[in-house]
Order: structure tokens, then C-alpha cells, then sequence
């Protein structure tokens, strides 16, 4: 049974159901709010969400039922009296190993926090907050967002961050000390002059091959781009895909060298390419690129899938893929993206989607 | 004591109760006021650098005011969501 948590901007769905066909509704939650991401803490089992309220500003929320009642967590603030307030929350990660049981959620304005406790408390990271290179930071189009990141299986000490747009960010130390890992990557929207010194860098989604960690991939603001040592550079491998600009982006733990991507047809075009929805897989670590658009809409279909609309359940042969749309469509492929079915068709607009179990 | 009326969530974050009394000079002392005997409002209607958030409407006596406005005792206030949305 897999279970999936789909944040649309009016509410949490959870869906649950057999790869194949149209999973069932079996929870909404959060009904008429904006809710950013949801995901469950595979040490607790706990649900925690992230809901940003137009009216009464973001806030993280946890459930052991999602039908029951929610708590607010506490700590999800910035410094009082400072000049900036917290605008969202954009996702909840949780540690990879038995030796990480952390959960960590990232924000606008590049703000990340941590929880001890299962996601009932939380605390700002200070040396991010504090990091001296902040003030030069830009937001992006949807804020100084810090959307990815990325722990290291077993090893807690090490985390990158992907953050729109001041770059990718790493830690060795735990998250006491961080420094930039922006070597390679080209922002093709600033002038040629100044791509080599510019910090503007417009991560769109991180993420980490498990059993080679060392190895990750990035989907940018124009470039799909591979990292093998662990985030310090990186190699653009866009060649081959009908477009490189695009959000989302995902992985098969099983294979270091594998990734999906689903194209957007530019930046001042944000749909998918050609009326035709596709998903682009590579097995040779972005040396090629297979379409795999069995089973999407193929004809007159313009869609748009945002940073955090894909994820994936299980490996290899049994990995499933699934992605959300902001016209309410959740696609689901039960064979590694070879064919895809209609998971859900009438949702709100789809923030996010997460495959827990 | 300024008399402070609540609703929706709100109201239930304030222990459940629609008008409270406060007493306070400003709008913003008097919201940090509700916050100190309610914690569970702490965030909800000022954010942390102490400014009514965006999609909030503070009214004393029926007019729209802004965090310094002056509160005197016999005033109501009114904190209320905007019409906004989509």
C-alpha cells in the first residue's frame, strides 16, 4: 500500500491506494490553507506539515492521525525585533540512518531548523542565520527560499542545502560551520561578465545518490547538473533534454548513476514542453536521457509541476514514481517511469507530493 | 481596560473566549499583552519584527489602525483576517 502526501494550496491530501490506478482520498486536512509540504517521520511515524497561513503566517504542524487533531510546533521563528520575519516553510527532511533522528525543515528568508524531539520543537540554525555572507543573499521569484536539503546516510555531521538562489550549501561539522559549493554551475540569466563571481545562484532541487553519496544531482534554473564530490563542483549533463530548465528532480536509491527530471519548456515558459508531458530518465549519471512519457498526456497538455511535486517509493525494479501538477493532477508510474497512470485527477493546485510508505 | 474582540482561530487560541480586556497604550502593546496571557497567539497576528501581519486588520473603534496607534480604555478592538484570498 503506498501512501502518498500531496500539500496543495488548499490543504493536505492524503492518498492511499496500489500502483495502477487512482488512489483513494483517505485524509484532508488543513482544508482551505496553503500547505507547503508534508512528509512522515520514519522514527516516530508521525506526520509533520508545514501550512502557511495568508493570514496568520507559516507555522509547522504535527499529527499521528491526519484526520485528528494537529499541534502546532514551537520554535518556528526568527529572532524578535530583528528586520526580517519568517515568510515559509518549504520542507521537512528527516535525517538518513539510525544515527540521525533529526528532522530538519528549511525556509524563507534561507533559514534552516532543526528538531530533536520528532518535529514538536524546533530551533534556527545560528551559524546560517549568522553567516556573514548573508546580506549579499537573493531571493528568487518565490523568495529567499532554502527548499532542498540533503543529509549523508550515517553520517549526521554532513548536510548540503540547496537555497534560491544563494547556491548550495554544505556542512561537515553538523551545521556549526558552512561554506558554498558553487564551482561549475553557470547563471545563464546575469550577464556573461558577471556569471563567474555572481552568489545569485538559482538552485531549483537538490538531491544525494544513497549508496554513493558522494554523488548528487541538481536541477537549476537553466541546467540539470551531477556532483561526485559530494557538492563542492559541479557538471552540467543537460544535453540530450528537450529543455534544462525545469523544478523537479528525483532519484533511484538503488542506482547511483540514475535521475528524473521533468522538463519545462523555459523560463518565461514554465509548462510542460510540446503540450507533452514527460519525464526524462538517465541510468548513465546524465550521459543520455530517455524519454518516458508512457501513459502522460501527449496532446495539448501544458502543465507545470513545482520544485517539490515528484518523489519516489522504493528502488530498483520496485521503484515507484510519482508527481503532482498545479491543475490538480497526481501522476503515478509503479515501474520506474517505464508507464504511468492517473493517480489523482481533481485536486487543488499540487505543492508538493510525498511517497511515504 | 480596552475591550478586544477575536474570532475563528483566533478565539480558540485565546482560551476559547471572544472578547478579552486588556490594558495597553498602543496596538502593539496590547497585542503583545494578549500574547503574554495567551502564548498560544505568540506569532498568529504579529510577526517577530513586531508588525501586524499583512492579511490582518487591527480596528479600534471601527477605524483601521497600524501597530502605534493609541489605545485608550473604553476602546474596542477588532482583530480580524482580510478579505483576501484565492
Amino acid at each position: 500500500m503506498t501512501e502518498l502526501l500531496v500539500g496543495t494550496k488548499k490543504g493536505l491530501f492524503v492518498l492511499e491506494g496500489e500502483p495502477g490506478g487512482e488512489l483513494d482520498v483517505k485524509a484532508r486536512a488543513f482544508a482551505g490553507e496553503p500547505v507547503e509540504y508534508a512528509m512522515r517521520d520514519l522514527h516516530t511515524g508521525r506526520l509533520v506539515a508545514s501550512v502557511t497561513s495568508a493570514f496568520y503566517g507559516p507555522k509547522i504542524w504535527y499529527a499521528d492521525d491526519p484526520s485528528g487533531e494537529w499541534e502546532q510546533a514551537a520554535g518556528v521563528t526568527l529572532p524578535e525585533g530583528g528586520e526580517a520575519a519568517l515568510e515559509r516553510i518549504w520542507t521537512i527532511v528527516g535525517g538518513e540512518g539510525d544515527g540521525d533522528r533529526a528532522l530538519y525543515a528549511g525556509g524563507d528568508p534561507g533559514v534552516l531548523f532543526e528538531s530533536r524531539d520528532g518535529g514538536a520543537s524546533w530551533e534556527l540554525n545560528r551559524a546560517l542565520w549568522d553567516h556573514p555572507t548573508r546580506p549579499d543573499w537573493q531571493p528568487g521569484g518565490g523568495g529567499l527560499c532554502l527548499h532542498s536539503i540533503v543529509p549523508w546516510p550515517g553520517d549526521p555531521d554532513r548536510l548540503a542545502m540547496g537555497i534560491s538562489a544563494a547556491g548550495v550549501w554544505l556542512t561537515e561539522d553538523g551545521g556549526n560551520t558552512w561554506h558554498q559549493g558553487n564551482e561549475g554551475l553557470v547563471a545563464r540569466y546575469v550577464p556573461e561578465e558577471s556569471r563567474e563571481e555572481t552568489t545569485a545562484l538559482c538552485i531549483h532541487r537538490l538531491h544525494r545518490a544513497p549508496r554513493r553519496p558522494e554523488r548528487m544531482f541538481m536541477q537549476f534554473h537553466g541546467g540539470v547538473y551531477r556532483s561526485d564530490d559530494a557538492g563542492e563542483s559541479w557538471i552540467d549533463i543537460g544535453a540530450g533534454l528537450p529543455s534544462d530548465f525545469g523544478f523537479p528532480l528525483a532519484i533511484d536509491p538503488a542506482d547511483p548513476d540514475s535521475a528524473y527530471v521533468i522538463p519545462l519548456s523555459a523560463d518565461m515558459d514554465r509548462v510542460t514542453p510540446d503540450g507533452r508531458v514527460r519525464v526524462y530518465e538517465t541510468r548513465d549519471a546524465g550521459e543520455s536521457w530517455t524519454e518516458r512519457g508512457d501513459g502522460l498526456p501527449q496532446e495539448n497538455a501544458y502543465l507545470t509541476v513545482l520544485r517539490h511535486g515528484l518523489d519516489r517509493r522504493g528502488e530498483g525494479r520496485e521503484l515507484e514514481l510519482y508527481f503532482g501538477t498545479t491543475t490538480g493532477e497526481v501522476f503515478g508510474s509503479g515501474d520506474a517511469g517505464a508507464s504511468w497512470f492517473a493517480a489523482a485527477k481533481h485536486l487543488p493546485p499540487v505543492y508538493s507530493v510525498r511517497a511515504t510508505r | 481596560m480596552a475591550l478586544v474582540r477575536l474570532r475563528g482561530p483566533l478565539k480558540r487560541l485565546a482560551g476559547d473566549r471572544s472578547e478579552q480586556s486588556v490594558e495597553a497604550g498602543t496596538v502593539c502593546e496590547l497585542l503583545r499583552r494578549l500574547e503574554h496571557e495567551h502564548p498560544a497567539v505568540d506569532g498568529w497576528i504579529l510577526d517577530e519584527r513586531g508588525v501586524i501581519r499583512r492579511h490582518i486588520n487591527v480596528f479600534v473603534n471601527g477605524e483601521c489602525v497600524r501597530e502605534d496607534a493609541p489605545v485608550a480604555p473604553d476602546d474596542r478592538i477588532d482583530v480580524l483576517p482580510a478579505i483576501s484570498g484565492g
